[in-house]
């Protein structure tokens, strides 16, 4: 739908707009998601101002209360305040995010970039250890290299966790910049490179990279929200971020099955916080698409 | 077409047994073995040669090369051996939970396909209509929901209004089909809204791009009925990514139920496959995943044969 509103802009007038003027104009959603996800990165990082209370702070005297003007979204069993636990817990779910998604998807990329390059026996005993990835469900992958690795914290954030949430992105990003470095590697740009007496590094990284940086930032943006769930997921289970930090999927484990009757704001909140904010990168992942790579469907 | 069957066969070999490799040495990798997560769980104080004992009853103490040998030949001949946890057939251990998985997983694929079929082909006819809209939001939404918290949420609604809580035992279908159907459609349903959300978008892309194709002019052009276009000529046409999507998802619902079977309390794969990995039960976690990736593998095999029998250039290239 919104590839044929940008082809009737004039070209002159598009070149003119600066690009995020442009996003906006032709992405109307995709901006909303931009918007919703640098809200919920300002709350993150500015948590100790944005948050009424200390998330970690425990108040036996007000165990359980319902949403109330002290309590926007009321206390858990500890009596910990939820609405500061959630803007802490953005914090939590921005860091694995971006984190990993910068790993797992800058690994992916260079894989793809110098499967395609190089070719040959390389390039297929590459893709043979990518399909074997690929044959792993990303959950029971995390599960068994969360397993392996155990704990490795560092400033207050797991490590190995973020390790665990890359791993199962990098075949998926290897295969797409892969294909897309297939599409330009005979280009004549890349010989005359190659004839200048370029080294392989410079034609990869200066030559190629900014070439497929489209189809690298659509499975960037995709990226944070999978980590998100993924973090969620695993804290759910016990095997991500642990107590006492706020993490929104480990809110979500807390609550065992006779606080749902009883508090059900404990189950609510912080799942709409996870589906927000995935929501919010999906909208913008697919807009980013639509505006970068009309040709891209679905 | 029996050439092209034959190598897309033998490659999945390699990857298969990559996955077995990869397996296999990251579970070795793991920081503390069976044995020990087994006997010093309580913190008692066990003795060195108690630990090598049970290390040698349990042939832990062989060379990896060997075990691994032991372990895929043994595959080869269907023998996967027993759980270290249990001491029983890991065999037994999956079938008596494979079902519960699998039926849930199946009722979510009829739920998927009931649904995103016909959402799918009818954001497609109504595109850039309000329908598109809403239709494209309930799919975007299901992306984004997580299942284990849909399912958090559905439990929760049944039981403000039911007063249902998520019965401990499970009821197989041939002792009490109601029963059972009335326990799993839930899960089905808080892993299903995902799969259909998937495919629905994949519905309404591919047919909108099906919608442009000549043929189909031609179709409206002779005056052919609208329907007709749609049910002959249109949604033939654009099933096969489809079918491909269902088939991929499929096999990823197995991860799907990972988290959901803990908030329902079922006790399907999932469940097993989080209690042995924390556990360090090798022979379990490896024949779990081999049993997804082969599954996963193999329904890869099949959709790759479909669209060879579908698309000859394919079958040459």
């Amino acid at each position: 739908m919104t590839t044929t509103t940008s082809s009737e802009i004039d070209f002159r007038e598009r070149k003119a707009q600066h690009p995020i003027i442009a996003f906006a104009r032709t992405q109307p959603t995709g901006m909303a998601g931009l918007v919703f996800i640098i809200v919920l990165f300002i709350a993150g990082v500015f948590a100790e101002f944005v948050a009424p209370y200390d998330p970690l702070q425990l108040d036996y005297g007000a165990m359980l209360a319902p949403p109330s003007w002290e309590h926007w979204m009321g206390t858990d069993a500890f009596g910990r305040d939820v609405f500061s636990r959630i803007i802490y817990g953005a914090r939590t779910a921005l860091a694995v995010g971006f984190l990993s998604s910068m790993l797992g998807s800058g690994i992916g990329a260079i894989i793809g970039m110098v499967s395609a390059y190089y070719g040959g026996r390389i390039d297929m005993t590459i893709e043979r250890f990518m399909d074997v990835l690929l044959a792993f469900p990303i959950i029971v992958l995390a599960l068994a290299v969360v397993a392996v690795l155990g704990k490795f914290p560092v400033g207050g954030l797991d490590l190995n966790l973020i390790i665990a949430i890359a791993i199962p992105m990098i075949p998926k990003i290897a295969r797409v910049v892969r294909s897309a470095t297939l599409a330009i590697r005979g280009l004549p740009y890349i010989d005359a490179a190659r004839a200048a007496g370029y080294s392989s590094t410079r034609i990869i990284f200066r030559h190629i990279a900014p070439n497929v940086v489209a189809p690298f930032l659509i499975m960037f943006t995709a990226f944070i929200a999978q980590a998100i769930l993924l973090e969620a997921s695993l804290s759910f289970l016990g095997l991500g971020v642990t107590e006492p930090t706020a993490a929104w999927g480990l809110m979500l484990s807390g609550t065992s099955q006779e606080f749902y009757s009883q508090a059900p704001w404990m189950i609510l909140f912080p799942g709409i916080a996870i589906s927000l904010a995935v929501f919010a990168f999906n909208l913008f992942g697919d807009s980013l698409r639509d505006y970068l790579d009309p040709r891209f469907k679905i | 077409m029996l050439r092209y069957t034959i190598r897309r066969f033998f490659l999945m070999i390699p990857t298969l047994l990559g996955v077995a490799v990869l397996v296999f040495l990251l579970l070795r990798a793991m920081p503390g073995d069976i044995v020990e997560v087994r006997m010093l769980m309580d913190g008692g104080q066990v003795s060195p040669e108690a630990l090598a004992l049970e290390r040698a009853r349990l042939g832990l103490d062989q060379p990896l090369i060997y075990q691994f040998y032991h372990w895929i030949t043994g595959i080869m001949v269907g023998d996967f051996g027993t759980s270290m946890w249990t001491g029983r057939p890991v065999i037994e251990e999956i079938g008596n939970r494979l079902g519960l998985s699998l039926q849930v997983a199946i009722m979510a694929t009829i739920l998927a396909v009931m649904i995103s079929i016909p959402l799918g082909t009818i954001s497609a006819i109504y595109n850039n209509t309000w329908i598109d809209h809403v239709i494209r939001a309930f799919a975007i939404a299901g992306l984004a929901v997580p299942s284990f918290w849909l399912g958090m949420l559905i439990i929760l609604g049944l039981l403000l209004t039911f007063n249902w809580i998520p019965p401990l035992t499970y009821t197989p279908i041939w002792e009490d089909p109601i029963r059972n159907l009335s326990q799993l459609i839930w899960p089905a349903i808080a892993v299903g809204y995902r799969y259909s959300a998937v495919a629905t978008r994949m519905t309404r892309s591919t047919l909108l791009e099906v919608l442009q194709e000549d043929y189909i002019r031609t179709a409206r052009a002779k005056g052919v009925y609208e329907r007709l276009v749609l049910s002959r000529h249109a949604i033939r046409n654009a099933m096969l990514p489809v079918v491909t999507v269902i088939g991929l998802e499929f096999a990823f619902l197995i991860g799907g139920l990972v988290v959901t079977e803990q908030v329902f309390n079922l006790n399907g794969i999932g469940k097993l496959f989080v209690e042995t990995v924390t556990r360090a039960d090798y022979t379990m976690v490896q024949a779990l995943v081999m049993l997804v990736a082969a599954f996963f593998i193999i329904i890869n095999f099949v959709v790759d044969l479909l669209y060879a029998v579908l698309d000859p250039r394919i079958r040459y290239s």
